[in-house]
Parts: C-alpha cells; sequence; structure tokens
C-alpha cells in the first residue's frame, strides 16, 4: 500500500433535493443523471486525488436521507475531516438551512474539521433560473464561520473539483498521515479487528483453542 | 422541512431503533420493501442505546450533580457512551454474520475483548483461550486437563454423518450430565464448560438434551479461534453503533427514518381488526404491518416472569487481577454464591471511545432472586476495587403475546440478561420468517464502493 495516501471521511450536508449525490457523483465519475431518485444503494463512494505528490482518498459518506426528519446518526459525524454543506443558490430556503448544519458541524463534529460551503445549481441561472441567494452572502457566512466557499454546476461540472482539490489543500497531510501511523501502533495494540478479512480466514472453522 | 412530499404508504412500518429493530429494518430494505422506521425518542437504540454521561445520570439519578462538578471528575461528556444493556459479540456468532453479509462492517469498526475471567473459590481466574494458556491455568489439575482436552476434541472432531466421530454419544438422548459423566469430568469443570464456555446462566441444560449445550461450546471455541485472545469482539464508540449502522443500511436502501416523533395513535382495520397505521405530528402513515419493540404495545406483551438488575459502575483504574485488561468478561457461576442464576459483569474502557481518559466502565447483571436485589451484586462489586459512581436500574422482561398472524403486531422481546446477542438474532431470525414467511438466507451485498 502507498504510504503517503491520506483517508478522508468528507460527510454530505445540506437540504433535500439540492445536489448533494450529483456533487458526488460528477467528482466521483464525472457523470450527471438528470431527475435523479433521491439517493438509494451507495454506502460511501471514494474518490483519490493527488495533490503536491499526496494522495488523498476521500470516503464520502451520503445522509442517504437520515438528514430529513432530524434522524442522522451520532455516527455520520464521527472522526469526519472534511464537510460539504450544500444549498441550492435558486432556493433561499436551502440557505438558511446551510447554515444550520453549519451551527450542527461546529457542536457535533470534531474541532478541527473542514467544512466547504458549497452553492450549487449555478447552471440554471443561464437556463432562465432566478438567483435567490448572493454570492456575496454565501462568501459572508464562510467567511464569519472560516468555510471554503464555492458556488458549483453538478449538471455541467463547474467548480466541482476545486471543492475536493480546496479541502485536500487544508486538508494537514503530514498531520494526517502521523496520527495515521500512531493509529497504527495503538490498533495493533489493542486488537482491533477487521472482520471481512477473518471472514476469509482460513481459521474460521477452526478448532478450539482451549 | 417540505412536509407536503412525505409519502404516506410503506411496506412495514418499525417502531422503536433498538438493534433488533434497526437489523429487520435494513434487512427489509435490502429485501426492497418500502420501510418507514420511528422512534419516539431523540436518539437511536430504544432499550439498549448508549447514552452520554449526562443521559445517564438524568435517567438513574434524581439528584444529578451539577455540569461542573461532573465535568471536573469525569471530563466532556462527549467522551462518554455508555451502553444501558451490555452484551459482547461473538467472534464467530450470528451478529457477526449479519454484520458481515450485510457490509454494516464499514460503519462500525471492532475490538477484541482482552479476556474473559471465571469467578472460583473467591478469585478470578482467566478462561483459557489457547493451549498454552491452558496448560499453566490453574483452574483444573493435570489429569483433569488430560480428561478435558479429549472431551475437547470431541467437540471440534464431530460430524454429523459420520457415526464412529460421536463416540458412542447422541447428542439429541443423552443429556449433557451423560456427556460430562463419558469424559469423566468432574464437578468444577462441569462448572467451568457450562458457564463460562456454554454461557449457560444455570444448571437447567445439564438434565437436557447435550446438543444446544454442543452448539454453544462449539460456538464458544470456533470464537476463540477466531481471534485468539477471548470469543469476544466490541464495538469502537460502543454497542449503540450497531442500531445506528443498521439503521443507515435501512436508510440507504430507501428507509425513512422519524426520530423523535411519538406515536400518538395506533390505527386498526375496522372490519378485521388488524393493524392499519399510526398518527403522528408528522402525519399519518400506513402500513399492512407493524414492527415494534414491546414499549409500544404494552398490552400486547406479558412479562417473562424474570427481572434483571443492572448496576453500571464508573471506575478510574483497571479491574484488579486482570493484568490490566482494557476490557473483559466475568462470570461468577451460581453455585460459587449458592444462586440459582450467573452474575456477569462486562468491563470496557477509553480504548473502546466509551468513556473518557483514564476510566473504566464496569457493567454487573443478573436475574434477580431475592427482594433485595443490589445486595445480590455485592460479591461483584467487591471484585471491581474503588468505584468513583454507579448507576442501577431493574429491568422486567416482556415477550409478546401473540406471533403476530392476527393483528399483523410483530414484537420484538426484551434484551435478556445473556452476556452476547445470540438470543437477540433469534428473534431477529424468527421476526424475519414471520413477516415474510421465509427464513433469512444471508447474501453479501455487491461491492458498491468505485475506486
Amino acid at each position: 500500500m502507498n504510504t503517503s495516501v491520506t483517508s478522508i471521511k468528507l460527510v454530505l450536508l445540506g437540504e433535500a433535493a439540492v445536489g448533494k449525490s450529483s456533487i458526488v457523483l460528477r467528482f466521483v465519475s464525472n457523470d450527471f443523471a438528470e431527475n435523479k431518485e433521491p439517493t438509494i444503494g451507495a454506502a460511501f463512494l471514494t474518490q483519490r486525488v493527488t495533490i503536491n505528490e499526496h494522495t488523498v482518498k476521500f470516503e464520502i459518506w451520503d445522509t442517504a436521507g437520515q438528514e430529513r426528519f432530524a434522524s442522522l446518526a451520532p455516527m455520520y459525524y464521527r472522526n469526519a475531516q472534511a464537510a460539504l454543506v450544500v444549498y441550492d443558490v435558486t432556493k433561499p430556503q436551502s440557505f438558511i438551512k446551510a447554515r444550520h448544519w453549519v451551527k450542527e458541524l461546529h457542536e457535533q463534529a470534531s474541532k478541527d474539521i473542514i467544512i466547504a460551503l458549497v452553492g450549487n445549481k449555478v447552471d440554471m441561472l443561464q437556463e432562465g433560473g432566478e438567483r435567490k441567494v448572493a454570492r456575496e452572502e454565501g462568501e459572508k457566512l464562510a467567511e464569519e464561520k472560516g468555510l471554503l466557499f464555492f458556488e458549483t454546476s453538478a449538471k455541467t461540472g463547474e467548480n466541482v473539483n476545486d471543492v475536493f482539490l480546496g479541502i485536500g489543500e487544508k486538508i494537514p497531510l503530514k498531520n494526517a498521515e502521523e496520527q495515521n501511523n500512531a493509529n497504527n501502533e495503538r490498533e495493533s495494540s489493542t486488537q482491533r479487528v477487521d472482520l471481512n478479512a477473518a471472514n476469509n480466514g482460513a481459521n474460521a472453522n477452526g478448532g478450539c483453542g482451549c | 422541512m417540505d412536509q407536503e412530499s412525505i409519502d404516506t404508504d410503506y411496506d412495514v412500518i418499525v417502531l422503536g431503533t433498538g438493534i433488533t429493530e434497526c437489523i429487520l429494518s435494513g434487512l427489509l430494505s435490502v429485501d426492497g420493501k418500502k420501510v418507514l422506521h420511528i422512534d419516539k425518542q431523540d436518539h437511536y437504540g430504544g432499550e439498549a442505546a448508549s447514552v452520554t454521561l449526562s443521559q445517564l445520570y438524568e435517567k438513574f439519578k434524581q439528584n444529578p450533580i451539577s455540569k461542573e462538578e461532573r465535568e471536573s471528575k469525569f471530563g466532556k461528556d462527549k467522551d462518554w457512551n455508555v451502553d444501558l444493556i451490555p452484551k459482547f459479540l461473538m467472534a464467530n456468532g450470528e451478529l457477526t454474520n449479519i454484520l458481515i453479509h450485510t457490509d454494516v462492517t464499514r460503519y462500525v469498526d471492532f475490538k477484541q475483548v482482552s479476556g474473559s475471567y471465571v469467578f472460583k473459590q473467591g478469585k478470578i481466574y482467566k478462561v483459557p483461550a489457547n493451549e498454552i494458556e491452558a496448560i499453566s491455568s490453574p483452574l483444573m489439575g493435570i489429569f483433569e486437563k488430560r480428561r478435558m482436552k479429549k472431551f475437547l476434541e470431541w467437540i471440534s472432531s464431530y460430524k454429523e454423518d459420520e457415526l464412529s466421530s460421536h463416540q458412542g454419544l447422541d447428542l439429541d438422548k443423552n443429556t449433557m450430565d451423560e456427556v460430562y459423566y463419558k469424559f469423566g469430568l468432574g464437578n468444577s469443570t462441569k462448572e467451568f464448560i457450562g458457564h463460562a464456555m456454554a454461557l449457560w446462566t444455570n444448571d437447567d441444560y445439564l438434565q437436557q438434551p447435550a446438543r444446544p449445550s454442543f452448539e454453544r461450546i462449539l460456538l464458544y471455541c470456533q470464537s476463540v479461534a477466531r481471534y485468539g485472545k477471548s470469543p469476544y469482539l466490541y464495538p469502537m464508540y460502543g454497542l449503540g453503533e450497531l442500531p445506528q449502522g443498521f439503521a443507515r443500511l435501512s436508510a440507504i436502501y430507501g428507509g425513512t427514518y422519524m426520530l423523535d416523533t411519538p406515536i400518538d395513535e395506533v390505527l386498526y382495520k375496522e372490519d378485521t381488526g388488524k393493524f392499519e397505521g399510526v398518527k403522528t405530528k408528522l402525519g399519518t402513515f400506513k402500513a399492512p404491518l407493524v414492527i415494534a419493540d414491546p414499549t409500544y404495545f404494552p398490552e400486547k406483551c406479558k412479562s417473562t416472569g424474570q427481572r434483571v438488575i443492572r448496576a453500571i459502575c464508573i471506575l478510574n483504574h483497571p479491574v484488579p487481577n486482570t493484568s490490566n485488561a482494557d476490557s473483559l468478561q466475568i462470570i461468577i457461576p451460581q453455585s460459587q454464591l449458592g444462586r440459582k442464576s450467573d452474575i456477569y459483569v462486562a468491563i470496557v474502557s477509553d480504548a473502546h471511545n466509551v468513556c473518557s481518559k483514564g476510566h473504566y466502565l464496569a457493567i454487573i447483571s443478573t436475574i434477580i432472586e431475592t427482594d433485595k436485589p443490589h445486595i445480590e451484586l455485592e460479591p461483584a462489586f467487591k471484585l471491581l476495587g474503588p468505584i468513583e459512581e454507579k448507576f442501577m436500574g431493574i429491568a422486567e422482561l416482556f415477550e409478546p403475546r401473540e406471533d403476530g398472524s392476527k393483528d399483523n403486531i410483530y414484537l420484538s422481546r426484551s434484551y435478556d440478561a445473556s452476556s452476547h446477542f445470540e438470543s437477540m438474532t433469534d428473534d431477529v431470525k424468527d421476526i424475519y420468517f414471520r413477516v415474510t414467511g421465509h427464513p433469512l438466507v444471508l447474501k453479501q451485498r455487491q461491492e458498491q464502493e468505485k475506486q
């Protein structure tokens, strides 16, 4: 395994139908699906990017709709090192919700989480849609709360990769690596186990150790 | 919240987010059923949740200590995930199997429990996990060890269709006591095998056919063989991660989640009296059937006659005489204390991210036999050394009155006093069968990770 790969757990937050999954689909597969059904069946997606000779592997967690009725589990935020808070530039309500998620992240997630505020669906402005959230509003919120800020279109791909590159650049690679090493050491001494690996192991049907 | 677009019709409504309900919810969603999962509480886990220290004080103490005092003694509230029901996973058990086949292992990390200990004549001893430990263990004399070895060889080489491997024993006709007799095992060894390996909580099994005991011992041995130190696994951040993981599985397959949503009314069909739906603050939802924990339909449950006392103890030191183990189980067999059922102690620590640095959580549990249940736990308290804080609760165990076929209301059982999840997964499989009409067959989920 390449030792300079840093794994980053990235969580998605935002109101329903702002395009959270579409942004990920664009980033991971460079694809876009019109009228996409709400997220079904994706545990999490991964994508690697290389930044200054370091490889960052994003493990992207979708809310799977659990945010809709305030039912996101604490597990979702656990150990997340980065978050995308997404809103729809044509829907002011989704921006109010974005403020709520930023607050929630500061309360629930780890202190040094890197948050990117993302105004999505800018393509709709060219297609006659009306902008309801000014770019300045987004910038202001980002500045106040120390967030990265982007406006994107998952449909055209505009700025989508920049969001992830921006996060990748802010991730303290060295620290993450050291932390990984430290974790590995600790893990081996305290018996963390990989259930799936064991399942394929020859030991699964082994005899009695007594 | 865009309320106008909430679907009102589902295939299944599930009430309560205990682990039993969350596994069923996940399995049914993967099967393609449209599931609505509701909990009256604002957190996952139901009766078997893992809670923070402040929630624990609120639940168990009438006069909780101040936030300042609590934080100065025990650190940040967020660092605590205290299980309300103590259990471990058998490494080769059915829950592990379900976790692997549903891929929920992706969301939860597990650690081995460092050791299993058994109480004998006032002291605790490590249950040997391999041959080397067995040879040096003071639990048995040298000749008894040889007999024990023969017995375990019989267990591991037994094949159903090879009569010679049965050594003349019939698992369905011979009692377990007769099996012990055949191998010449003494009382102390019987107690060790029956309580520390087969994990029976009383001695009723001795006069029953040997098969269930055989299967339990085999499971124990295979579980120890899997990772080496003990047969048990425990999830990082506590048992509450398990229902959350299965809820995520359900959601990923289209399940809808509503926490903090009490049931205002249960609707029944006028003509048949069968379940029709539920009324909540978010609207009325309908489904042909409902799966729920006993707290949602108390009138449809009855007491099993058993009551369990559980004592959650916070320590600021490892348990004495355990080589500073970060996690362990202690079994106090009933006969050692002149009781009818065993006392269990489950110990985990900051190594599992369930408490702040330097702390240990010990949960003592047993089936109540007297009218002074807290005194019944005394021998276990004594093993732990100084205790910083203690939370005690008594739970009556409930089971459904009917199998659900009449009214389409399928109820789970209360979490019992056993030290592992095997009876819980039996309940899951039983409910799954009654709900779907076919037995649960676990299939590997398709590989979905895209590189």
